[in-house]
């Protein structure tokens, strides 16, 4: 691990002032900037921890949305009462990622900004254009099981890891920001970014800029939810596919549909077109295997991967199955129905 | 020649095992290092450092944390329990004592981060079955593959209590 300095502010318009550094990091968790600081991948030359920040508060707004601090943990968020009743896809989808003892360190903020797990990534012996720029992508004819099938660039092949943003992203969050120039509100949908010649880049944000709440609006579709994740081992592994899906469904026909997809892209994706195309049609199968087919349409492998595209294809008919029949995904019993 | 930077070391308080420690450390030093080399409660395990095994689990304000993903000088002011301090007046802790009833361990050397952590599920009270516990243990492996074993230790300290908070309802 390098050296660094170390810096506590007590406010966000101090903690501000010292990220505004291209070399400063924000310290919350700890739980992935450290460990890739113990890789020399992340090497800041400023710590800003920002725990004594006042961003721990879940609250509902006047207008009924989820604002949840920055600093609230993935435990407090995933088991807190109201996420749990009303937003179960977002408790869902965080249940299903890291481990308990993860979770209790690990913060919605920074949940945002972790970073792949490309193995090439990870290890600075090799070439990756994500940890420096113009190095080369070792991934793109090397060992790339885990590696993205959407959205992906001649610079870059990795995904985004999480599984909290899969749910913030479908269910229409904005993350609401603060830096050197004022505050703004980010779409989650355009939070994260593809990678195109600037893989480094994993997300919008400026330098200096701090997150400081993410917000929800409520949605409206009951039991009609599910967050399915497809990973190598049953418990505590990265997905290679996760799906969230939520329908609202009038007797029968579908009146608003989303789906977004983990472990497929460098960002979460999701695709407007597809879910419009759902609105009006009846539950059902074949549309449901139509609509996957559509969202996969540019679909592209990479040798290890390919098997990738055809169990995103079955993940995503069987998400909508499960959301269609209001029976969600039980995070703990693993079984797939 | 450069001058080395100098990186001041930082003061901190922690509870751990009920005893108020007043140290300074340097800001790149984790709780698990800290732990191990500084106060020698050498309990708790160092693993894979990658928070990938648990073996580091210790318990921070009563809840189950990797140490080694966590810097000290960012814990400053919390409590901490470790294996060290489960027992209490010479009695085992009860899930230190299912653990021998049940010889969940082969090696021992994950058996530490276990039982803080099963000791961090029980302060939760999200789990319920079998399967929940396999789910909220995940975080510990054991490469001896005891794992039958630790969900009985875990169930066995588990249900009873579950038993009694109905009861009592």
């Amino acid at each position: 691990m390098n050296r660094f300095e170390y810096i506590r502010p007590a406010t966000v318009a101090d903690a501000i002032a010292a990220l505004n550094e291209p070399a400063a990091r924000a310290l919350a968790g700890g739980t992935n900037l450290v460990d890739l600081m113990k890789y020399d991948v992340a090497q800041p030359s400023r710590l800003v921890d920002i725990n004594r920040l006042p961003l721990k508060s879940i609250e509902i707004t006047s207008g009924g949305a989820l604002r949840i601090g920055a600093l609230v943990t993935n435990t407090d968020l995933a088991w807190h009462q109201d996420v749990r009743e009303k937003w179960p896809i977002l408790s869902s989808a965080i249940l299903a990622g890291a481990s308990p003892q993860l979770r209790n360190a690990a913060t919605a903020g920074g949940n945002l900004m972790q970073r792949t797990r490309c193995y090439y990534f990870y290890d600075p012996s090799t070439a990756c254009n994500k940890r420096q720029p113009g190095s080369g992508c070792s991934a793109i004819g090397g060992v790339n099981r885990i590696h993205a099938i959407l959205g992906a660039s001649d610079s870059c092949i990795a995904v985004h890891p999480s599984d909290m943003c899969v749910a913030m992203v479908a269910l229409d969050a904005s993350v609401e920001v603060e830096g050197p120039e004022g505050k703004r509100s980010i779409p989650m949908s355009g939070f994260h970014r593809l990678p195109g010649g600037e893989p480094e880049r994993d997300n919008t944000l400026k330098v200096g800029e701090l997150i400081t709440s993410i917000i929800i609006p409520e949605p409206h579709f009951g039991a009609h939810h599910t967050y399915l994740k497809i990973r190598d081992r049953l418990s505590y592994a990265f997905a290679l596919i996760s799906v969230a899906a939520a329908l609202r469904v009038d007797e029968g026909v579908i009146q608003d549909a989303r789906i977004a997809l983990g472990g497929v892209a460098h960002k979460p994706w999701r695709d407007f077109d597809a879910e419009k195309s759902l609105k009006g049609e009846r539950v059902g199968t074949q549309g449901f295997t139509q609509v996957a087919d559509f969202i996969l349409r540019d679909a592209k492998g990479q040798g290890d991967n390919d098997f990738k595209i055809e169990l995103a294809r079955r993940a995503i008919v069987r998400a909508l199955e499960q959301a269609a029949a209001g029976t969600p995904q039980d995070q703990a019993d693993k079984s797939i129905h | 020649m450069n001058q080395i930077p100098h990186y001041p070391q930082i003061s901190i308080s922690l509870t751990i095992n009920g005893t108020l420690h007043e140290l300074k450390v340097e800001p790149w030093v984790t709780l698990l290092d800290l732990l191990r080399e500084r106060l020698l409660l050498t309990g708790t395990k160092k693993g894979c450092d990658q928070g990938q095994c648990g073996a580091c689990t210790v318990l921070v304000d009563g809840k189950r944390v990797n140490s080694c993903l966590a810097l000290a000088v960012s814990r400053d002011g919390a409590e901490i329990t470790t294996i060290e301090g489960l027992a209490q007046n010479g009695e085992l802790h009860p899930l230190q004592v299912a653990f021998i009833g049940r010889d969940a361990f082969q090696c021992g050397y994950c058996t530490p981060g276990q039982i803080c952590s099963a000791a961090g599920l029980l302060a939760e009270g999200h789990t319920r079955s079998r399967a929940e516990i396999r789910e909220h243990m995940s975080g510990n492996l054991c490469r001896c593959g005891a794992y039958t074993n630790i969900a009985d230790a875990v169930e066995d300290v588990l249900m009873p209590r579950i038993a009694a908070k109905e009861a009592a309802e």
